[in-house]
């Protein structure tokens, strides 16, 4: 399900598939799932093991593919939900590497000014609300902000993203709900990672998908392989483009799979052998370079050449992260209230 | 062979699960995972999923359930798996099961486990103390235990109550202390605070972790020439005020210490049930070492200088003494 249908002609010759829209999605594409995979696999195998981040630590490591596509639809006005993997989010909603690292770190300069930890931050001037641990506790609060926008005649869309087990909240099934009858222009977003913690799917729902929730709420709900940057892309336009005409919400169900444990400090060995080695042949970036090569987007020099600047970006990030300090044991008292 | 707090309370769950086979575990990856932090480790294989109940993501309906099952007789124990997370079941717990018995007369009797307190860099939302949310709704029992002995033995007690306790765990000891049980199987009621350390200058009053910060502070303070006392609480609700007015009676100061936040913190109930009984005992005004009115911050330095620890008690209790 992608946009993208090269021609017999491109595939023959690079130079004009390079410079076309189809091209310069998939580079940015690529660009911030990179990115993320970097920032992540900094965060969680070398400065966790150093100490140097503390506590819980959660990546998205091979779900790139799902806030990278969906975020990129994502206009200047629209409000996204980004869970704890979903770190691409941010980057594309232009908060730099820097502070994110600051903000794992603990220090004075992440999002949170040391206040919280790792992906709960949040900054409403770029249009990122910060996600509490309650699971689904956003999804209601995404309607909230769906009718702000149409109350104030800002042809705005919330993005509200969770995972398959999140869905057995009843916060979310208030929030979809609320949202349904009101018509509100709301994109739900799930990776269905097929995991919530150690539960699989069959532990947590009785439906197939997670799609199947759709139609109690009389919402278009479409499956998704999320494993695919551009067909995540593709149907996020689909989404939102329906949503932002105040039809009402639409959910999109990714399937992806859980490339890791839970957290840094779960083994995962309640995963049936052999499953992250099937999902790993479906690994998103490599799936996406395979296919900008193929596609004659890219030559095999220009994704080295990514490579090395994202492991650039990231160095300087991670360097500049530790020289910010941690804050000031003075300060805990402050911004409790807007004034105290 | 020494038992950690978190094994002390395995072993009262396991206890009493082979003693009653009313008794069973509802939550969430508790099952073949053993829970997020292991304490129903080897349930499963014991006692078989009828018995061990893992769920979906839905707080509120652990809880729900658990009144259900209840109602018809049977002992639930419900793990949240922090407790953050309890307010997601919030409803069900201080309108539902808390008010069941008063309104129709029905007994809940239900356990709700829920891993809290800080210390662990958890953050906002994985180091909270929420049980004076519990504590001030009638109808709830609050039960916060500092040691294996107290753990196993409150555990036990609190699957034979016949009304909804809350059981408290603080996430820090799980690991961090361990003691000799006896073999013999022992209960500890519900209800009995306990002196842990006899002194006569003043009386330090707090329960779960902050009793192993009591206990620290008090030996640096003997060596000062202070006499502090350590009355753990155990138990929050119901209060064991007896206990509490004669530790005060005995050494005519008291220091309240809790890790939870200061304002409607339990050392406001204290404070109130000393000076209701007895105030003329007092030498010295009522002292208060808690964590400030903030939510638990992240950053080492802030979660530091949020949790009360052995420094902050000295200086307080040296203050009193002179006093
Ligand atoms: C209300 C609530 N209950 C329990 C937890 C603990 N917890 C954190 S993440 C998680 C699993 C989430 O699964 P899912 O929604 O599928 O997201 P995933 O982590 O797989 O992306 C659980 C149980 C929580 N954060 N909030
Ligand atoms: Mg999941």
């Amino acid at each position: 399900m992608s946009t993208v249908h090269a021609s017999g002609a491109e595939i023959h010759n690079a130079a004009p598939a390079a410079g076309t829209p189809e091209a310069e999605l998939a580079h940015k594409c690529l660009h911030y799932m990179l990115l993320m995979r970097e920032v992540e696999d900094r965060i969680e195998r070398k400065l966790y093991r150093q100490g140097k981040v503390l506590g819980g630590v959660y990546v998205g490591r091979g779900q790139e593919a799902i806030p990278v596509g969906s975020a990129l639809v994502a206009q200047a006005d629209d409000v996204l939900f980004p869970t704890h993997r979903d770190m691409a989010v941010f980057f594309i909603r232009g908060v730099s590497a820097r502070r994110v690292l600051a903000q794992y770190m603990g220090r004075v300069d992440g999002v949170t000014r040391g206040r919280d930890g790792n992906m709960h931050m949040g900054d409403m001037s770029a249009g990122v609300v910060s996600l509490i641990s309650a699971l689904a506790a956003t999804v209601p609060v995404a309607a909230g902000v769906a009718l702000a926008m149409r109350y104030k005649g800002i042809n705005g869309v919330a993005f509200s993203y969770f995972g398959d087990g999140s869905t057995s909240r009843g916060d979310w099934h208030e929030g979809v709900n609320f949202a349904s009858v009101q018509k509100l222009p709301v994109v739900y977003i799930c990776n269905n990672n097929q995991y919530a913690y150690s539960t699989p799917l069959n532990l947590q729902m009785a439906c197939a998908n997670v799609a199947d929730r759709g139609p109690a709420y009389n919402m278009p709900a479409e499956i998704v392989d999320g494993n695919d940057v551009l067909a995540v892309h593709e149907a996020t336009v689909r989404a939102a483009a329906y949503a932002r005409s105040g039809n009402g919400p639409y959910l999109l169900e990714c399937k992806t799979f859980r490339m890791t444990g839970h957290s840094a400090h779960d083994a995962a060995h309640y995963v049936p052998q052999g499953l992250f080695e099937e999902w790993g042949k479906l690994d998103p970036i490599v799936r996406l370079e395979k296919r900008m090569l193929d596609e004659r987007w890219a030559a095999q020099v220009e994704l080295d050449e990514v490579h090395a600047s994202i492991a650039r970006v990231v160095d300087d990030a991670v360097a500049w992260a530790e020289q910010s300090p941690y804050p000031d044991a003075a300060t805990l008292l402050d911004g409790v209230y807007e004034s105290q | 062979m020494s038992t950690t707090y978190l094994e002390a309370i395995r072993e009262g769950l396991w206890e009493e699960m082979e003693r009653d086979p009313n008794v069973f575990c509802i939550g969430e990856d508790i099952g073949e995972y053993g829970g997020a932090f292991k304490v129903t480790a080897g349930l499963l294989e014991r006692f078989g999923a009828r018995r061990v109940v893992d769920t979906p993501i839905s707080e509120a309906a652990i809880v729900g359930a658990s009144i259900g099952a209840g109602l018809m007789g049977l002992r639930p124990v419900a793990e949240m798996q922090f407790a953050d997370f309890i307010t997601c079941g919030f409803d069900q717990i201080v309108n539902f099961a808390a008010k069941c018995r008063y309104r129709w007369n029905a007994g809940v009797p239900i356990v709700i486990r829920s891993p809290s307190g800080g210390g662990i860099h958890g953050g906002p939302f994985h180091s909270q103390n929420p049980e004076m949310w519990f504590v001030r709704t009638p109808g709830l029992k609050v039960v916060c235990p500092a040691t294996a002995y107290d753990a196993k033995g409150l555990i036990k007690s609190a699957i034979r109550d016949n009304d909804p306790v809350l059981f408290f765990e603080h996430k820090a000891l799980y690991r961090k202390i361990k003691e000799d049980l006896p073999s013999e199987e022992y209960t500890v009621p519900i209800g009995k605070a306990k002196v842990v350390r006899e002194g006569r200058d003043l009386s330090i009053i707090t329960y779960g972790a902050m009793v192993w910060t009591a206990l620290e502070a008090a030996e640096r303070l003997a060596e000062e020439g202070c006499s502090a006392e350590v009355v753990d609480l155990r138990t929050l609700m119901p209060l064991d005020r007896d206990t509490v007015c004669a530790s005060v009676r005995k050494t005519s100061k008291a220091l309240l210490l809790h890790e939870d936040t200061r304002t409607g913190g339990m050392a406001g109930e204290l404070a109130a049930t000393i000076t209701e009984n007895v105030f003329e005992y007092l030498d010295g005004p009522i002292v208060r070492v808690t964590a400030p009115d903030t939510p638990v911050p992240y950053s080492p330095p802030l979660e530091e200088a949020f949790l009360p620890n052995a420094e902050k008690v000295i200086e307080k209790a040296r203050w009193l003494h002179r006093y």
